[in-house]
């Protein structure tokens, strides 16, 4: 392989860079990336940067000397929009082509967003969205509406009534995060976020979002009306796979892999546009946590180097959120899980650690602020422990 | 040749991922807090060490020559 091009540049993709100069190649290596920005950490997006604890200076992952070091070809700012996966050529925005041996795919993905564009509303994916919305909560809003309780919804939230801005959060479902790690435990977040002040709505949506030049009004599916000038949408992502229509690839939700991340002989990806095969979970899935970029981008990379003997990548997923002073922390994966219980901690002191179980084996871990705990449950994750010995597990 | 662990402690959280990677080097105790097992690992602990580096969610890891310059 002489030349490689890896389309992407945030977390996955400078990783992939990383791995394969570590691993030994030393061909051609070009960095593609949509963003006029060096490499960035997006975690403190919604926490430290959109608080103003942080300058933006403090989230680079890169620098321009560790490229020169690294001897990558970069084009930031020049987005990748079309691809050929058999005679493996990249056409960038700016008309440049990449004809090259091997195709890295970390393309990532983008914040969903309700209807037209409009001043005052935001989703928070980039820095860009970060700094808007920083500016607006600098201007000291009466409120600030967050449509959805995921865990970004969940951290502006937070961040904004750390600030003392008030919050009005509406979620579709029935508890914040409940999808990740389930209706019990995404009531407790609930109770947390209420304790802090904000005024959450379960079981709504926004119907509509209401204003001529600027934002005025949110109106919801249960009839009725938020005024509001500032509104953070955090409705989910939608993985950017547009540009490989026709590329010959197959896409689903996301850019569909083989068992080991690879999409088409010398194409892989990784991150948050991937879509593959678990084969610990028996489940396909497409993990959009910081960990699963990083080590996906350092597998994908391994496996177009030196093909099948990489072998599968089926690793327990792991994430955080950070909100107000609760570390909350999920390994492994919740889908379907039929068995569920509190190993340490309580409820109340919202400081616990609690396990999921499915067909008999734990599952997934959930630690609120139990580091240690979630660490070592993991473990029992890792080696497909039965629930019965995970249960009488003591640490 | 080895090398120096050096963690800024103001910046983990004790995330516990190190402990995971490299838990000869890294320990998470009950008090929730990280503990440095050791400071100048063997060489042969460099990449666990160094994929610990990559993987704390806070970047508050990093490694240094024996003699103190960065890597």
């Amino acid at each position: 392989m002489k030349s490689i091009a890896v389309i992407g540049a945030s977390l996955a993709g400078l990783r992939a860079v990383e791995t394969l100069r570590s691993e030994g190649f030393a061909g051609e290596l070009h960095l593609v990336g949509d963003e006029p920005h060096l490499p960035y950490d997006r975690p403190p997006l919604s926490k430290q940067v959109l608080a103003g604890d942080w300058d933006t200076d403090r989230i680079w992952l890169a620098t321009r000397d560790k490229f020169d070091e690294l001897d990558v070809t970069t084009h930031f700012d020049d987005a990748a929009v079309a691809l050929d996966a058999s005679a493996l050529e990249v056409r960038l925005a700016s008309g440049a082509t990449l004809d090259v041996d091997g195709v890295v795919i970390a393309t990532g993905a983008r914040a969903r967003t309700i209807g037209e564009p409009l001043a005052g509303v935001h989703t928070l994916r980039t820095l860009d969205d970060a700094s808007a919305i920083r500016a607006a909560f600098d201007a000291k809003p009466a409120r600030v509406v967050v449509i959805g309780a995921g865990f970004i919804g969940a951290e502006v939230t937070a961040t904004a009534r750390g600030l003392g801005i008030d919050v009005t959060n509406i979620e579709m479902g029935s508890a914040p995060c409940e999808r990740a790690i389930g209706f019990e435990m995404g009531s407790v977040l609930a109770q947390v976020h209420r304790d802090h002040g904000v005024d959450l709505r379960l079981e709504v949506g926004c119907e509509a979002i209401v204003g001529d030049e600027h934002v005025e009004s949110v109106v919801l599916t249960d009839g009725s009306t938020i005024e509001t000038d500032l509104v953070v949408v955090g409705v989910g992502v939608i993985p950017n796979i547009e540009w490989l229509e026709g590329s010959g690839l197959t896409l689903g939700n996301g850019v569909v892999c083989d068992a080991t991340s690879l999409a088409a002989p010398g194409v892989v990806a990784a991150g948050d546009v991937a879509e593959w095969p678990n084969a610990h979970f028996d489940e396909t899935m497409r993990v959009e946590h910081w960990d699963n970029a990083i080590t996906q981008a350092t597998h994908a990379a391994k496996r177009l180097l030196h093909g099948e003997s990489v072998g599968a990548y089926q690793p327990v997923p792991w994430f955080w959120s950070d909100q107000y002073d609760r570390k909350i922390q999920l390994a492994g994966r919740t889908t379907d899980f039929d068995s569920f219980q509190i190993v340490d901690g309580d409820i109340e002191s919202r400081k616990f650690a609690a396990i999921y179980g499915r067909n008999d084996k734990i599952v997934a871990v959930l630690g609120f602020n139990r580091p240690r705990h979630v660490m070592r449950y993991r473990q029992l994750i890792d080696t497909k422990t039965s629930w019965a010995d995970a249960l009488a597990a003591e640490f | 040749m080895s090398f120096k662990v050096v963690v800024d402690y103001d910046l983990c959280e004790s995330n516990a991922i190190c402990m995971q990677i490299a838990p000869e080097v890294f320990e998470v105790r009950d008090d929730d807090f990280l503990y440095l097992l050791t400071d100048t690992p063997d060489e042969e602990q460099r990449a666990k060490v160094q994929e610990s580096v990559q993987r704390c969610p806070k970047q508050a890891i990093s490694i240094a020559d024996a003699d103190g310059s960065d890597q």
